[in-house]
C-alpha cells in the first residue's frame, strides 16, 4: 500500500485534486483509502455525493471507546474508501490533536491492515503544516509520499516552499519523501515554466499541470468528480492522466527549500520578466 | 570532560571564590556565563549594598531546578490556602492532585459562621482527550455547576493548566457567564504552567486576580483599635494560628491574612485595615502596593520567624500606632513569652552553637530562617531562593534598576488607581516621616544578602549538580529545601528540613514555633543517624572478629 498525503495553501483545490485523482485510480481499479484531516470534513464530498459522513472524532465522543470500523468508514465513487477526523468547530480545542487522535483510532482498529487489501491511503491535509498535529501524516511514517498542491500565485509558491522544510524536517526520522509538485492552475502569466522552475530548485518534479476549467466547478456543484460527472470531458482525462503519473511516479526525494529572496527572485524572473 | 577536583579532604579551606570557580568550569562557556552572575560571593557594603545577582531569569534547560511552574505558584500556594473559596483545576487530573495541600496549610473553619472547608476536597475537571480536541469549556462549566450543587460555596476559582492555553479555552468568558447564573463570585486564572520562569509568575497572577475580584467587596469596618492585615503567611504547620495566638494578647486585630487559615470574606473586607504586614514579600507585595495605591494602607515588612524577630515585627506594630497602651501591652506580652523561649534556647545552644546551615527555598524563607538559626547559634554558609527576584536579594532599593525582560512583561501588571471614594491615607506625610526616623520602614525589604556575612555564597535557582558540591566541599550541619531535594541530600549524610512543608511539624512562627524549632534543629543536627550513612563495609572492606571465648 502506498500513503500519500496531500498538502498545500488552503483554497489552492487539495480536496477537489485529491478526490478526482483518487477517482481517477478507481477508474483504473485500484482500492484506495481517503482520510480527510480538515475539521470541516469536506474531503470525501465528491466521491461520496454529499457532506454524510459520521467524522471519526464525533463517533469516537458518541460512542466511547467502542468503535468499529464500519461505524466510520462509508464507500464512495467506485469502492473508495472515506474517512472523515473531524475536529472542533473553528475557535475552540485543538484540531491538530483530533488528527492525532483519529489516525492513531484508525490505525487502532485496522483501517490499513493487510486484510483491507488497500492499494492507496490518501490524506488530504488542511492548509499549511500549522502545527504538530497537522504535520501527524508526515510524521512516524504515517504517509510515505507527499505532493504539494501549488499555482503560480505567490502565497501558494511560498506555502509549498513552506511545507517543504516540514517535510525535510521529518524524512531523516520518518522517511517521508516527496512525489512533486500538483500544479492546480489558476491562469497565471508563464504559470507552468515558473512551477517547473520552482520544483527544479526544490529537486523535484512537477508531475502534473492541471489546467483551470469551468467544468471542475460545475461537478463540484453536483457533488461530484468531474471523471463521475463528465467523464467523456478532457478534464477528466487531465485527472486521469494525474492519476497515472502518480501512479508510475519513481520520483521520490528529500526537498530542498529554497530562502525567500531565491523565492522572489523566481517570481520576479518569471511573472514579470513574462 | 574534565575531571572533578577533590576538594573535600581539606573542608576548612575551601574559599566561595574556589567553589564558584570549580563549578563554573563544570558548565558549557554560555551556561558558565549565565550561572557566574548568580552564584554570588556576598560582600556588604556602605548603605548595605551588595554585589549585583541575576535572578528571575530562566532556568538553563538541562540543570535539575528546584523551581515550580506558574499554576504552582497561583494555585498551590496564593490561593490553595483558603478555606471557603471552591478552587477549581482545569485540566487533566495530575496538575490538580498534586497541587493539592502538599504545604501543609492549616485552616480552623470554626472561625467562619457557615464552617465552609473545601481545602480537604480537590476539584478538578479531569480534561480527557476529548476535551483537548473540542475544547473544554463545558466540562468546566458542568464542574462549575456540580461543585455548586454540592457546596453551595460563596465563591469558585478556576485555574488553568497548560493545555487549557494551548487550546485557548476562555475560563474568564465562563466565570463571567457562571457567576451571572449562581449569584456567587466566581473568577478566573489564567495560571498556566508554563508561564514566566518560574511560580513567582503565578504568584503575580494570583494577585491581580485576588485584588480584582474579591479585595474591597465589603466595607464594612469590623470591631478592633489595631486592624491590621497578614500578607504573605501561609499558615504551614499551623504558623498562623500562632501568630494569631500572639496578636490577640497584645489585642491586634487580624482583618484577613493572605491566605493561611482564611476566608474569602476577610479578603473582601482587607482594604478596611490600618496597615499592612509583609511576610513572604516575594509571593504578595503585588497586592500590598496595589492596596496602597487605591485605598491608602501603607505596609511594612515583618518577620515572625525566630523570637527575636517577632519581638522586633510586634514592636514595630505598636510603633506605628505609637499609642502607650499598645506598646505597654506588646513589651508585656514580649516579655512573658521570651521566658520559655530563652529556657528552650538555652538548654539547646551548646548543642547547635557554631553548626553550619544551608538555605535554599523560596522567595523569603531562605531568609527568615537564618534569623532563628542565629538565635541559636548557628551559621548560615550558603542561601538562594527558587524564584526569588533581585529585590529579594538586594532590597527594594534595586527596583529601579531592575531590567524588565519579555517573560516579566508577559504577566500583567495592573493598573491602579486611587479609589474616589474609599482611599484613605491611614498616616499623614509627617507622620510617616517622623516613623521613618524612628526605623519604621515603610514600603521597604531590605532583601536577604546585606543581612548576610561576607564571603558567603548566595546562589540563585541552585541547580542539583551545585548543590551536590555544596554539600560535599563544605558538610553543612544541616540544609533547608523542599521534598524534591530531600532525599538526596539526606543520603549524602546531611539533614535536610523542609521549609516547604515542615516535614510533619510545625508551629515554627512567633514564640511557640521559635521553641519547637530550636529543638528540631537541635534533634536533627545532633542525631547519630547520620554518621551510620555508609555501610561498616564500605569504610573497612575487610571484616575482622573473634570467638567469645578468647
Amino acid at each position: 500500500m502506498r500513503k500519500i498525503a496531500i498538502y498545500g495553501k488552503g483554497g489552492i483545490g487539495k480536496s477537489t485534486t485529491t478526490q478526482n485523482t483518487v477517482a481517477g485510480l478507481a477508474e483504473m481499479g485500484r482500492k484506495v483509502m481517503v482520510v480527510g484531516c480538515d475539521p470541516k470534513a469536506d474531503s470525501t464530498r465528491l466521491l461520496l455525493g454529499g457532506l454524510s459522513q459520521n467524522t471519526v472524532l464525533d463517533t469516537l465522543r458518541e460512542e466511547g471507546e467502542d468503535v468499529e470500523l464500519s461505524d466510520i468508514r462509508k464507500e464512495g465513487f467506485k469502492g473508495t474508501v472515506c474517512v472523515e477526523s473531524g475536529g472542533p468547530e473553528p475557535g475552540v480545542g485543538c484540531a491538530g490533536r483530533g488528527i492525532i487522535t483519529s489516525i492513531n483510532m484508525l490505525e487502532q482498529l485496522g483501517a490499513y491492515a493487510d486484510s483491507e487489501k488497500l492499494d492507496y491511503a490518501f490524506y488530504d491535509v488542511l492548509g499549511d503544516v500549522v502545527c504538530g498535529g497537522f504535520a501527524m501524516p508526515i510524521r512516524e511514517g504515517k504517509a510515505q509520499e507527499i505532493y504539494i498542491v501549488v499555482s503560480g500565485e505567490m502565497m501558494a509558491m511560498y506555502a509549498a516552499n513552506n511545507i517543504c522544510k516540514g517535510i525535510l524536517k521529518f524524512a531523516e526520522s520518518g522517511g517521508v519523501r516527496l512525489g512533486g509538485l500538483i500544479c492546480n492552475s489558476r491562469n497565471v502569466d508563464n504559470e507552468r515554466e515558473m512551477i517547473e522552475a520552482l520544483a527544479d530548485r526544490i529537486g523535484t518534479q512537477m508531475i502534473h499541470f492541471v489546467p483551470r476549467e469551468n467544468m471542475v466547478q460545475r461537478a463540484e456543484i453536483n457533488r461530484k468528480t468531474v471523471i463521475e460527472y463528465a467523464p467523456e470531458h478532457p478534464q477528466a482525462d487531465e485527472y486521469r492522466m494525474l492519476a497515472r503519473k502518480i501512479e508510475e511516479n519513481k520520483m521520490h526525494v528529500i526537498p530542498k527549500p529554497i530562502a525567500i529572496e531565491e523565492l522572489e527572485q523566481l517570481l520576479i524572473n518569471y511573472g514579470i520578466a513574462a | 570532560m574534565e575531571t572533578v577536583v577533590d576538594l573535600s579532604t581539606d573542608t576548612e579551606k575551601v574559599s566561595p571564590e574556589t567553589f564558584k570557580k570549580e563549578i563554573l568550569k563544570q558548565y558549557p562557556a554560555k551556561v558558565a556565563r549565565k550561572r557566574s552572575k548568580q552564584i554570588i560571593i556576598n560582600s556588604v557594603g556602605e548603605d548595605k549594598c551588595t554585589p549585583e545577582i541575576l535572578a528571575n531569569v530562566r532556568t538553563v534547560p538541562g540543570i535539575i531546578s528546584q523551581r515550580g511552574c506558574c499554576y504552582a505558584g497561583c494555585k498551590g500556594v496564593v490561593l490553595g490556602p483558603t478555606r471557603d473559596i471552591v478552587n477549581i483545576t482545569h485540566g487533566p487530573i495530575g496538575c490538580g492532585f498534586y497541587s493539592w495541600l502538599t504545604r501543609r496549610n492549616q485552616t480552623d473553619p470554626d472561625q467562619s459562621k457557615d464552617k465552609h472547608n473545601f481545602m480537604t476536597y480537590c476539584f478538578s475537571t479531569d480534561m480527557q482527550e476529548e476535551e483537548i480536541i473540542f475544547g473544554g469549556e463545558k466540562k468546566l462549566r458542568l464542574a462549575i455547576q456540580e461543585a455548586y450543587d454540592l457546596f453551595k460555596p460563596k465563591a469558585i476559582a478556576i485555574f488553568s493548566t497548560c493545555p487549557v492555553g494551548l487550546i485557548g479555552d476562555d475560563v474568564h468568558a465562563v466565570a463571567r457567564e457562571m457567576k451571572e447564573k449562581l449569584g456567587i463570585n466566581v473568577f478566573g486564572f489564567s495560571c498556566e504552567g508554563y508561564k514566566g520562569v518560574s511560580q513567582s509568575a503565578g504568584h503575580h497572577i494570583a494577585n491581580n486576580g485576588i485584588f480584582t475580584h474579591v479585595i474591597g467587596k465589603d466595607d464594612t469596618i469590623g470591631e478592633g483599635d489595631y486592624r491590621i492585615n497578614l500578607l504573605g503567611e501561609y499558615n504551614i504547620g499551623g504558623d498562623a494560628f500562632e501568630i494569631e495566638r500572639i496578636f490577640e494578647l497584645c489585642g491586634i486585630t487580624l482583618v484577613s491574612t493572605f491566605s493561611g487559615n482564611s476566608s474569602i470574606d476577610q479578603f473582601a473586607n482587607a482594604h478596611t485595615a490600618d496597615v499592612n504586614l509583609i511576610m513572604c514579600h516575594r509571593s504578595i507585595n503585588y497586592v500590598a502596593e496595589m492596596m496602597e495605591k487605591k485605598f491608602g494602607i501603607p505596609w511594612i515588612k515583618v518577620n515572625f520567624i525566630g523570637a527575636e524577630s517577632t519581638a522586633k515585627s510586634l514592636r514595630k506594630i505598636a510603633q506605628y500606632y505609637g499609642e502607650d497602651a499598645l506598646i505597654d501591652r506588646v513589651e508585656k506580652v514580649i516579655a512573658d513569652e521570651l521566658g520559655a523561649v530563652e529556657a528552650v534556647k538555652n538548654e539547646v545552644y551548646a548543642r547547635t552553637q557554631g553548626k553550619t546551615a544551608m538555605l535554599f527555598v523560596g522567595g523569603s524563607r531562605a531568609h527568615h530562617y537564618q534569623d532563628i538559626f542565629h538565635e541559636i547559634g548557628m551559621k548560615t554558609l550558603s542561601a538562594g531562593y527558587e524564584f526569588g527576584h533581585r529585590d529579594d536579594y538586594e532590597g527594594r532599593k534595586v527596583l529601579p534598576s531592575i531590567k524588565v525582560d519579555a517573560d516579566s512583561r508577559n504577566i500583567t501588571e495592573l493598573e491602579v488607581e486611587q479609589d474616589e471614594k474609599r482611599f484613605r491615607p491611614r498616616k499623614s506625610p509627617e507622620e510617616m516621616d517622623a516613623l521613618t526616623k524612628n526605623g519604621v520602614l515603610f514600603s521597604e525589604y531590605e532583601g536577604m544578602m546585606p543581612e548576610m556575612e561576607n564571603e558567603t555564597l548566595v546562589i540563585d535557582d541552585i541547580s542539583h549538580y551545585e548543590t551536590e558540591r555544596l554539600l560535599e566541599l563544605y558538610k553543612p550541619d544541616i540544609f533547608c529545601a523542599g521534598i524534591k531535594e530531600k532525599y538526596v541530600v539526606q543520603k549524602s549524610g546531611v539533614p535536610l528540613k523542609q521549609l516547604h512543608s515542615y516535614d510533619y511539624g510545625g508551629p515554627y512562627a512567633g514564640f511557640t514555633g521559635a521553641i519547637n524549632f530550636y529543638k528540631e534543629i537541635d534533634r536533627m543536627v545532633n542525631s547519630k543517624v547520620w554518621s551510620y550513612i555508609k555501610a561498616p563495609w564500605e569504610k573497612n572492606p575487610v571484616l575482622s572478629g573473634g570467638y567469645a571465648w578468647e
